[in-house]
């Protein structure tokens, strides 16, 4: 359970991290919190030549609120953005995933960045940057492009980030309308662990308590979380009553191309999604009726 | 290149060490191996088990999720760190004595070190926060209710000094 030898070097800023990605190319690593990837490399699943840290780039490090987006720098550790309250009030599903992610030690080390980039099929803040329809920025050199979350999983642990490109900040858009609620559920075997199914919504209503917004998406057994926006649009308009809900969750979870492993049949799976995303879209209506109209 | 020595300086419970790693080395085995700081327990080695959890800059992270070479210039609190300066245990450390909370004793170095954790930050934990903290460490033994009781108990004598 030891590493094989790697050599390593500590970068300053991240120009200076993607000159060592494109002068050692895919033989090279990024490291940031490490916890899924030490592990790997523990047993082999993986032996980078070489690990550049990123751990010390202060500007890869901030919460900023904006008027619609959060930005979150690539290495901020999920526990400051847990923690942070501004944050909370308006991209909330962000702290109600980091409920379900690992452990306190563990979120004291992983950072945002490094769980979507490692895009682990159950892991639970790709499946909030596909619901929030986040953007994030990746940087090579002097270049740096935005890509949207429904671009970027491609599937079990690949995005479409390029060998030489270092993840710099992930935008995620806040919703304007007051009356917003959220929320995320998953099944798993034990708290902490990666997902059997997890789901999660967003939806706003308005002052009559019909909705003018949904978002929801599903994760955990298939090959990348997905939202679902074509079938929440057919949700607004609705109060959300309990048949457009089911039916919305129910065709969603059909959607995905779950598969069985030991822990769950695809079948299994495939029925729990429709149950969460239910329970999500459910949770996320009440949370946002009990904001009071405004007036 | 990969058998290449690197440099580190790492402040260990109060004491500045100095020190010459590979970087395939991870912390808990420098601490282990090199320190002698023998507290800190190796398990899973893969981040499951929470046996090696540390204080890094006085938050609990699990060690053996971290290369040596990556705490250069951070601070780094083992179990051994956790005792009063005479060597006398601490009030978390006599509470686990005083509520059973051990019994072969493997999870008990990272159970402290991820209840000092809270309580440095939570002084008045509730039974739910207690179990939240302790939620990334294995015992196979005790079945926790008695970890939780011995947090606690720790607790409250924080709260109370000389009571209890």
């Amino acid at each position: 359970m030891k590493a094989a030898p790697f050599s390593y070097v500590r970068a300053g800023s991240v120009a200076e991290a993607c000159e060592w990605l494109r002068r050692d190319g895919p033989d090279a690593k990024l490291i940031a919190g490490g916890q899924s990837l030490v592990p790997m490399m523990a047993m082999r699943l993986t032996r980078p030549r070489r690990l550049i840290d990123i751990n010390e780039i202060a500007a890869l490090k901030f919460v900023a609120i904006e008027a619609a987006a959060a930005r979150t720098g690539a290495c901020t550790r999920q526990c400051v953005v847990e923690r942070d309250d501004a944050l909370a009030m308006r991209a909330p599903l962000l702290r109600q995933a980091l409920a379900w992610v690992g452990h306190t030690q563990t979120r004291n080390r992983g950072t945002v960045g490094g769980s979507l980039v490692h895009a682990d099929p159950a892991a639970e803040l790709p499946l909030v940057a596909q619901v929030l329809g986040a953007t994030l920025v990746l940087r090579s050199g002097r270049r740096a492009r935005r890509v949207p979350a429904v671009e970027f999983f491609t599937g079990p642990l690949m995005t479409s980030a390029r060998p030489e490109e270092c993840l710099e900040e992930i935008r995620w858009p806040v919703w304007p309308e007051s009356r917003t609620g959220s929320a995320f559920t998953e099944v798993s075997r034990r708290h902490g662990d990666f997902a059997l199914v997890a789901a999660a919504a967003q939806v706003a209503l308005d002052e009559e308590g019909r909705c003018v917004r949904a978002s929801f998406g599903i994760g955990g057994g298939g090959s990348a979380p997905r939202a679902f926006p074509r079938i929440a649009k057919r949700l607004v308009g609705t109060r959300l009553e309990e048949q457009p809900v089911k039916d919305a969750a129910r065709e969603a979870a059909g959607e995905m191309d779950f598969f069985g492993d030991l822990h769950a049949a695809a079948d299994y799976r495939k029925h729990l999604a429709a149950v969460l995303a239910e329970r999500a879209l459910r949770a996320a209506r009440a949370q946002a009726r009990a904001i009071a109209v405004e007036g | 290149m990969a058998d290449d020595l690197y440099p580190i300086a790492v402040e260990v419970n109060g004491v500045a060490r100095r020190s010459q790693v590979l970087p395939r080395v991870s912390l808990v085995d420098w601490l282990r191996e090199e320190l002698r700081l023998t507290g800190t327990h190796v398990g899973c080695e893969h981040g499951i088990c929470g046996a090696c959890s540390i204080l890094l800059d006085g938050e609990p992270v699990r060690s053996c999720l971290m290369y040596a070479v990556q705490a250069d210039g951070h601070r780094v609190t083992t179990v051994e760190g956790l005792a009063n300066p005479d060597g006398s245990l601490s009030v978390l450390q006599d509470s686990f004595c005083e509520a059973h909370g051990l019994q072969c004793g493997y999870c008990t170095p990272g159970m402290l070190i991820a209840a000092q954790g809270l309580l440095d930050t939570t002084p008045q934990p509730t039974e739910e926060q207690i179990r939240e903290a302790i939620g990334g460490n294995l015992c196979r033994c005790t079945g926790y209710q008695q970890i939780v009781d011995a947090i606690q108990l720790a607790a409250d004598r924080l709260a109370a000094p000389g009571k209890s």
